[in-house]
C-alpha cells in the first residue's frame, strides 16, 4: 500500500454486501493513489494533507437520546451514529410508498463501480460501515419529509456511510438530511449518495451539514434525473471545520428541471467547498444555481460550479450564480464557475460576484438609528436569505435561523423573511 | 422566399480558403534541424551576442529540458517535434538596406500583398513599420524621426548590439525564463523581435507596428518582444500577423513583455491572421504566446487583441498590477472556424492598492471549431479597493462547435470589488427578425449583429487597425455574407 493515509491499516474492510467488482476498484485506487494536493485541479483551493495525518477508528457507540441533534421533529426519523444505524432511535414505521432498509441487511448493494482516481469514493465503499436504502413507490406521493440523521460521536472517529434514493416514476418526496457531531473532534465523515429520480418525479433534499467546529466532512452526491423530473437539493453549511461538497448531476431524460442552491456563512478557520457539475445529455432542460456566502473571520470559501452541454443538447437553459461577502481581511474567496458548451440552441450564463457590504446601504440603515452591527446583521442576513427561502419545509427553514442567531449572536425572526 | 439562414452561413464558413495564402521564395540561412545546446551557440554566435545573453539561452535551455509540455489547456493537438523544427533561418541578404529602393522586389511584393505596403505607409500613415521576416528585421522605417524623440524602436537583435544595458535590465523581468514551456523554450532559441523603449515623459507621437510573418517551410517562429514606457510616457503598439499556406503544422511560441513605470500607459494591439488549417483541419500554426504586462504605480497597461487565426491558440495577455492605482485592460475578439481551437483569455493580478481592472472577452465559434476563455482575478491581501470588472460572452455559430468559460476569481481582501458575468448562446432569432422587419436581409443582418456584437472590442482598435480587424473578421466568419 503506497498511499498515505496512514490510518487506513486500522480499519476493517467494510463486512457489507457490495459488489465485488466495485470493491476490487476501490482497493486499486486506494493502493495506487495519494491525498489530492492543491497541484490536483479539483482540489486546487482545498487542502487535505491533515486527514491523512490523523489516526482515525471508527467505535460503535451508543447515543440515548438525539435531543438538539435533529433539524426537524419528524416521526420519520432514522439515526446513523459514526455510520453505523441505530434501531433503537430510528422510526420503525413510515409513511405509506416509502421503503426504508439499512444496507447492513441488503444483500447485493448495487453501486457504481468505477472512481476514476477518488480517494474518498473509494474509502467510501472500501470500509463502507453502513448506510440506508430508501425507495420512493411509484405514483406515491409523501407530503411528509423523511429525516436522516448522522452523527458523529468521539474524537477521531472516521465514518463511512451511503445513502441510496430510489424515487420512482411519477413519485414525489423530500429527505432531510442532518450532520452532527457530539463531544467530537478531528473526527470526519466521509459520505457518499446514489440518488435516481424517475419519470415525472419531484425530489428534494435537504442538506444541512452543523458538525462542531474541528471535524471534517467530505461528501459526494451522485445523481441521475430521468425524463420530466425536478430534482432540488439545498446544502446549508452553518458549522464544520472542513466541508467538501462534491454534486455530480447527470441530466438523463428531457425537460428536467434541476436546482442546486448553497449557502454558508463561515467564521474562525472555516473553510468550505462546494463542487458542483451539472451534466446536460439531452435537450430541453433548465438548471438553476445558486450559491451564496458570507466569509468572516479566517474562513475560505471555494465555489466551483461546471455546466456540461453536450453536443445535440439543444434548448437548455443553464444558470449559475455565486455571491460573496467578505466581513474580513483575513477571509478568502476562490470562485470558478465554468461553462462547457458543445450545442449552439442554449441560453447558459454565469455570474460571480465578491464583494462587501454596501456603505450607503449601511448609512441608510444608521440615519434611521440602527447601530452598526445591527445593520450588518439585517444586511447580511437579507443577502443570505435569498438562498435559505429555497428550502420550502418551514420547520427546516426555522432550524437554520435559528442555529444562525446562535452562531453569529443575530436575533432573525425567520418569519421577517416570508 | 430565399433565405439566408445560418446552415447557409455555416456552409459558406466552410468553403472559405484562406485568403492569404501564398510564401515568397528568398533563400534563406537555416541553421540544423533539431534542438541542442550547439544550435544555441550557433544562433547566439550567428546574432554576435554577448556572453550574458548567451547564458541567459543556455539557462533557460537547461530549465526548459526539466519541463513537461503543459497539457491544462481545453485544445487537442499532436505535440511539435521540437528535433524537427529548424531554429534559425535568415534572409540571405547580409546587408541592411540603405534605402527601401534596395529591398528585394519580391519581398516587396509579398508586403503589398498583404496590404501593408511600406511606401503606403510611409507616405500617408505616419506609422512606423518594424518588418520581420523570418525572424531577421528587414526595414525598419520613421526611425530617425523617433531617435530625435529619444524614442528606441528596432530589432531586437539591434537592440541586444546597441542598448545591452536596458535589455539586460528588463529582459525576463516579466516572463522570467522558467516561467512555463513555451517561454523557456522562446527564451533558449528566440532569434529576433522588437524592442521599443519610450524615455520619461515621452508621448509616442505615432503608432509602432511590427508585422510578423512566418515564411521559411518547417521553421517555427520564436519572437520576442520588449517594451518599456519610462515615467510619465505614452506608446500604443500594434502587431499583425499573417502567414502563408503550409501543410504542417509550424509553431510558433513568442514572448511579449510589457513594463509600465510610474505614471506610463502602454497600448498593445494585436490582429492574428496566421493560416488557421484548411476547412478539414489539416495544418494551421500553432501559436503558444506568453504575454504579461507589469504595471508600477499609477500606470496603465491596455491588451486589444482580435484573434482570427492559428490552428491552435493558447495565449493569455496579462497584467501585474504591482504599483497602487495602477490600471490593467484585456479587449479580446476571438473567432475560430472549422477545427479551429483557441484557449486564450488574461490574468489580472492584483498587487497594489486601488488597483482596477477590465476586461471583455468575445469568442465566436464556428464549424467545429472549439473556443475558450480562460481567465484569472487574482486580488491580494494588500490589494485595497481593488475592482475588477469581467465579462466574457460567446456566440455560437453552428451546433458543432463549442464555447466553453473558465474563470478562476480569488480574493483575499475585503474591500475588492469583484464582478464577473458571462453568457453563451447563438443568435437570437428576434434580432434577427428585427433586422428582417426593417428591410435589411438576413445575410446582412448576421453579419451585422457579429460585428455588433464585437464593437466594444474593435473600439478599442487605433484607426490604423480598426480597418485591418474588421476585413478580418468578415474573411473569418462571413464569408460571402457581407
Amino acid at each position: 500500500m503506497n498511499n498515505n493515509l496512514k490510518f487506513i491499516k486500522g480499519l476493517t474492510p467494510t463486512n457489507l454486501s457490495v459488489n465485488t467488482n466495485a470493491q476490487k476498484n476501490a482497493s486499486n485506487v486506494l493502493d495506487t493513489t495519494d491525498l489530492p494536493t492543491t497541484r490536483t485541479e479539483a482540489w486546487k483551493y482545498t487542502r487535505v494533507a491533515k486527514i491523512g495525518k490523523i489516526d482515525f477508528t471508527n467505535e460503535a457507540t451508543t447515543v440515548t437520546s438525539i435531543k438538539g441533534k435533529k433539524v426537524i421533529d419528524s416521526p420519520y426519523t432514522l439515526v446513523f451514529v459514526n455510520g453505523r444505524f441505530s434501531e433503537e432511535l430510528s422510526a420503525k414505521s413510515f409513511p405509506e410508498g416509502v421503503t426504508v432498509t439499512p444496507l447492513s441487511t441488503l444483500e447485493g448493494i448495487t453501486t457504481q463501480e468505477e472512481f476514476e482516481g477518488d480517494i474518498f469514493g473509494a474509502l467510501n465503499l472500501a470500509y463502507l460501515n453502513d448506510g440506508l436504502h430508501i425507495t420512493i413507490t411509484k405514483n406515491k406521493v409523501v407530503d411528509e419529509p423523511i429525516q436522516v440523521i448522522h452523527l458523529l460521536k468521539g474524537d477521531a472517529q472516521l465514518s463511512n456511510f451511503k445513502v441510496q434514493i430510489d424515487a420512482e416514476d411519477f413519485s414525489k418526496a423530500t429527505v432531510v438530511q442532518g450532520f452532527f457531531s457530539e463531544d467530537s473532534n478531528n473526527s470526519f465523515v466521509n459520505y457518499t449518495s446514489d440518488i435516481q429520480v424517475g419519470v415525472n418525479t419531484y425530489f428534494t433534499m435537504e442538506k444541512i451539514q452543523d458538525e462542531e467546529a474541528g471535524n471534517f466532512h467530505i461528501g459526494t452526491d451522485t445523481v441521475t434525473q430521468d425524463k420530466d423530473s425536478t430534482f432540488t437539493i439545498n446544502t446549508i453549511t452553518l458549522n464544520g471545520t472542513l466541508v467538501r461538497n462534491n454534486l455530480n448531476i447527470a441530466v438523463n431524460g428531457e425537460n428536467c428541471t434541476t436546482n442546486l442552491n448553497g449557502g454558508y456563512l463561515l467564521k474562525e478557520k472555516q473553510h468550505v467547498d462546494n463542487h458542483t457539475v451539472v451534466d446536460h445529455k439531452v435537450p430541453n432542460c433548465n438548471s438553476n444555481e445558486l450559491y451564496k456566502g458570507v466569509m468572516n473571520e479566517n474562513s475560505t470559501a471555494v465555489f466551483n460550479g461546471k455546466v456540461f452541454v453536450r453536443q445535440d443538447a439543444q434548448k437548455i437553459n443553464a444558470f449559475q450564480s455565486n455571491r460573496n461577502v467578505l466581513l474580513s481581511d483575513n477571509a478568502t474567496v476562490n470562485s470558478k464557475p465554468e461553462l462547457e458548451i458543445y450545442a449552439d440552441d442554449v441560453k447558459c450564463s454565469h455570474g460571480s460576484t465578491t464583494g462587501q457590504l454596501d456603505d450607503e446601504a449601511v448609512y441608510y440603515l444608521r440615519a434611521r438609528g440602527l447601530s452598526k452591527s445591527a445593520a450588518a446583521q439585517l444586511l447580511v442576513s437579507a443577502f443570505i436569505a435569498e438562498v435559505i427561502a429555497e428550502v420550502e419545509n418551514e420547520d427546516v427553514k426555522s432550524y437554520i435561523y435559528k442555529r444562525l442567531n446562535e452562531r453569529f449572536g443575530w436575533d432573525i425572526n425567520p418569519e421577517d423573511f416570508g | 422566399m430565399a433565405t439566408y439562414t445560418e446552415d447557409d452561413l455555416a456552409k459558406d464558413l466552410e468553403g472559405k480558403e484562406y485568403e492569404f495564402g501564398f510564401t515568397t521564395d528568398i533563400e534563406s540561412d537555416k541553421a540544423p534541424k533539431g534542438l541542442n545546446e550547439d544550435i544555441i551557440r550557433f544562433i547566439s554566435a550567428k546574432k554576435n551576442e554577448p556572453e550574458w545573453l548567451l547564458e541567459f539561452r543556455l539557462d533557460s535551455y537547461r530549465t526548459w529540458l526539466q519541463m513537461t509540455e503543459p497539457e491544462w489547456a481545453h485544445v487537442k493537438y499532436n505535440k511539435p517535434d521540437f528535433q524537427d523544427i529548424t531554429y534559425y533561418a535568415a534572409p540571405k541578404q547580409s546587408k541592411k538596406y540603405e534605402s527601401w529602393d534596395d529591398v528585394d522586389p519580391e519581398m516587396k511584393e509579398t508586403m503589398s500583398k498583404l496590404g501593408i505596403s511600406l511606401e503606403e505607409q510611409k507616405r500617408l500613415t505616419g506609422v512606423a513599420v518594424d518588418f520581420v521576416m523570418d525572424s531577421v528585421s528587414v526595414a525598419t522605417s520613421f526611425k530617425a524621426k523617433l531617435k530625435e524623440l529619444g524614442i528606441i524602436f528596432c530589432s531586437f537583435s539591434e537592440a541586444v548590439q546597441e542598448y545591452p544595458e536596458l535589455v539586460q535590465k528588463y529582459m525576463g523581468t516579466v516572463v522570467p525564463k522558467q516561467d512555463n514551456y513555451y517561454a523557456a523554450l522562446n527564451s533558449a532559441v528566440f532569434t529576433d523581435g522588437s524592442f521599443c523603449y519610450i524615455p520619461k515623459g515621452v508621448r509616442c507621437p505615432m503608432e509602432l507596428s511590427t508585422y510578423f510573418r512566418i515564411n521559411e517551410s518547417g521553421t517555427g517562429q520564436f519572437e520576442r518582444t520588449l517594451v518599456v514606457a519610462d515615467e510619465g510616457s505614452y506608446v500604443s503598439y500594434l502587431e499583425g500577423c499573417t502567414a502563408p499556406q503550409r501543410d504542417e503544422n509550424q509553431l510558433h511560441a513568442a514572448v511579449v513583455e510589457l513594463i509600465a513605470l510610474d505614471d506610463a500607459e502602454i497600448k498593445y494591439s494585436t490582429v492574428q491572421n496566421w493560416f488557421p488549417g484548411d476547412k478539414d483541419g489539416n495544418g494551421g500554426v500553432f501559436n503558444f504566446v506568453t504575454k504579461r504586462g507589469m504595471c508600477h504605480t499609477n500606470s496603465k497597461i491596455s491588451w486589444t487583441q482580435v484573434e482570427t487565426g492559428s490552428a491552435v491558440t493558447w495565449k493569455y495577455p496579462s497584467c501585474v498590477l504591482k504599483g497602487d492605482n495602477s490600471v490593467g485592460e484585456f479587449y479580446s475578439v476571438a473567432v475560430t472556424n472549422n477545427f479551429q481551437q483557441a484557449d486564450t483569455g488574461t490574468k489580472m493580478i492584483h498587487l497594489g492598492k486601488n488597483t482596477k481592472s477590465t476586461i471583455i472577452s468575445k469568442g465566436i465559434s464556428a464549424g467545429e471549431s472549439q473556443n475558450s476563455y480562460r481567465g484569472l482575478v487574482q486580488i491580494h491581501k494588500n490589494a485595497e479597493n481593488a475592482r475588477n470588472f469581467s465579462q466574457c460572452d460567446s456566440l455560437l455559430m453552428t451546433d458543432r462547435c463549442g464555447a466553453h468559460t473558465f474563470p478562476y476569481i480569488e480574493c483575499k481582501n475585503s474591500t475588492a470589488k469583484i464582478e464577473h458575468e458571462a453568457t453563451t448562446s447563438k443568435i437570437g432569432e428576434d434580432q434577427i427578425f428585427y433586422c428582417l422587419q426593417r428591410g435589411i436581409d438576413e445575410e446582412k443582418a448576421i453579419s451585422l449583429i457579429v460585428n455588433g456584437y464585437a464593437k466594444e472590442v474593435l473600439n478599442q482598435l487605433p484607426m490604423e487597425f480598426a480597418v485591418e480587424a474588421q476585413k478580418l473578421l468578415t474573411i473569418s466568419l462571413e464569408g460571402s455574407v457581407g
